[in-house]
């Protein structure tokens, strides 16, 4: 890559959310925003080589890219006009496209921003066509990029991001951001998109790829952007403290040997000590913003009750369960609930947890769940019951689907006495 | 990627000249840029090197030397932590920093960029014993 070009990629990535954001809300078409910040983009790329950076690159691309909107706004204007003629007469037009312009682009940037966030994740589109289009609008990531994180071809990202961009034009969602009670109540798919994004990296990683912990990153960052939008949302820094918390054992979870580490087997002195007292001050916004608690929030207090615990002994496994509770309350689940019976064990002994286990044995949702016969099996193991936890951890392998944890299973079955 | 960002210290900085309302509110705006955007992680101004010490070792033994230290621009004045997808990225942010933009003719401002080290890096490059004494040694479980 050429200086310019590495240059217009970092304009890029700092500027195009801005500028697609300031566009759209011009032309109101985020596919249309994007293709004429795109214009721009090929313009640096074809000019900056010859006469250099300028000085300010950011406001150059704006410049070049509000050029195009007003050239696209006056084609439009031409073509009503036309349209106007045939039918009855020339009407006047003294509208100031650039002063409309110029209005959209200094406005709020803030609002964009946000309409840009919402518009990118709207329930109108699939969950995937959500993630591509809020990673390439908001993440500046190149539709190469996209598909080498998700490892699917490009032709198929491109695709998603070209009939995403068509429904929404077709379905005329507006480009906007809802208000009030109305921005509550559609947040929780933002937040879902962000957080399947930062999954994506998170249950995938391998340590040498570094693709996934790409999206991790990429995932944090749009939920640090949303946390300083909407601040005011207790679940924006409930789901952004979960994310830095979990992000924040990255380095601990994986075995030399490429094998996953537990989170209780995990060496804590590789935990990122400054994603994890970030994590700690986002909970605290979420809490200090008050009720009610949402699933995120909870499930990050969970994080940062392991995360506050020098030691994996050291962990506060009654507020554990307390925790579990109420998130079993919130979003009742069975994995939930298995979880809640792990924090008993711990809290309480094997016993008392193993009840709760047999209580989850007839669940359907679990009937393929890899986890289910490997607490069961830590549990009998602990109870010295070995010939039925031998069992079950072998039950256990013969359910998950990832090579290196069925070793995991396997082993601990082969190593009881 | 993460780098870091560190400010070089000058005369007036190593004197404990504070910086006029004018400065720290342009800095103040400009942080809150780095944080909307979701870039920084840290960042910390330092006090004056009179208030610093030197440890140096020589044969195991450790020598204390009380600050302050010479050559102020050799010094550090304060240092951010970014999260950045590259260099370049972080070259831009930089270039955007107001202190960058108003310097005079007879004034330097330096701001030098590293990149932070990712455990990942280290695999195929040391041995795995040399791995793991790093980790022990970061660890301070030695």
């Amino acid at each position: 890559m050429s200086a310019a070009q590495r240059a217009v990629d970092a304009v890029w990535r700092i500027e195009s959310a801005r500028i697609i954001a300031g566009l759209a809300r011009v032309v109101r078409d985020v596919g249309l925003a994007e293709e004429l910040a795109q214009d721009a983009v090929v313009a640096a790329l074809e000019q900056w080589p010859e006469s250099g950076v300028p000085d300010n690159p950011g406001a150059w691309l704006m410049l070049i890219a509000k050029r195009r909107a007003v050239d696209y706004l006056r084609r439009q204007e031409t073509l009503t006009r036309k349209v106007a003629e045939l039918g009855r007469g020339l009407e006047d037009h003294t509208e100031s496209f650039e002063a409309e312009v110029d209005a959209a682009l200094d406005d709020d940037i803030g609002d964009n921003l946000l309409s840009l966030v919402f518009t990118a994740c709207h329930p109108v589109l699939s969950p995937e066509a959500r993630v591509a289009l809020t990673l390439r609008l908001l993440g500046g990531l190149t539709t190469d990029e996209i598909a080498r994180a998700y490892l699917v071809p490009e032709t198929t990202v491109a695709q998603r991001i070209t009939r995403a961009k068509k429904t929404l034009a077709q379905k005329q969602i507006p480009f906007e951001a809802p208000r009030g009670a109305e921005l509550s109540e559609r947040l929780p798919s933002v937040l879902e998109v962000v957080y399947a994004i930062f999954n994506e990296g998170y249950a995938a990683t391998t340590g040498k790829n570094w693709v996934r912990p790409t999206l991790c990153e990429e995932a944090l960052r749009l939920g640090r952007i949303l946390a300083e939008l909407v601040s005011g949302e207790p679940e924006v820094h409930g789901l952004v403290s979960l994310m830095e918390i979990q992000a924040s054992r990255l380095r601990a979870r994986v075995g030399r040997d490429g094998r996953p580490v537990l989170l209780l087997d995990q060496n804590r002195t590789l935990w990122d000590r400054i994603l994890i007292r970030r994590g700690l001050i986002a909970l605290d916004r979420a809490f200090a913003i008050g009720e009610p608690v949402g699933p995120y929030t909870l499930q990050a207090s969970i994080a940062a009750c392991h995360a506050r615990a020098a030691t994996a002994e050291d962990t506060d496994w009654a507020q554990m369960v307390r925790l579990y509770e109420l998130l079993g309350e919130l979003t009742p689940s069975p994995v939930v609930e298995l979880n809640r019976a792990v924090a008993v064990g711990m809290a309480s002994g094997p016993e008392a947890a193993l009840k709760l286990v047999d209580a989850l044995a007839d669940e359907p949702a679990l009937s393929a769940y890899h986890l289910l016969p490997s607490v069961r099996g830590d549990l009998l193991a602990k109870l010295g019951r070995t010939a039925e936890a031998r069992a079950e951890f072998e039950r256990a392998a013969t359910l998950t689907r990832n090579e290196s944890e069925r070793i995991l299973l396997l082993e601990r079955a082969h190593s009881l006495p | 990627m993460r780098v870091m960002v560190i400010i070089k210290s000058d005369e007036n900085a190593e004197a404990g000249v504070l910086p006029g309302d004018e400065v720290v509110g342009s800095m103040i705006k400009y942080n809150e840029e780095l944080i909307k955007a979701g870039v920084m992680l840290a960042g910390e101004g330092l006090h004056p090197s009179v208030k610093g010490a030197r440890v140096t070792f020589k044969a195991g033994k450790a020598t204390v030397v009380d600050g302050p230290f010479a050559e102020a621009k050799e010094l550090i004045a304060g240092f951010w932590l970014w999260q950045v997808k590259s260099m370049d990225e972080a070259v831009e942010w930089v270039k955007r920093m107001p202190a960058s933009q108003g310097t005079s003719d007879d004034q330097v401002a330096e701001i030098e960029i590293r990149q932070v080290f990712e455990n990942e890096e280290f695999d195929g490059q040391i041995s795995p014993e040399l791995q793991e004494q790093d980790a022990r040694q970061r660890s301070g479980l030695q």
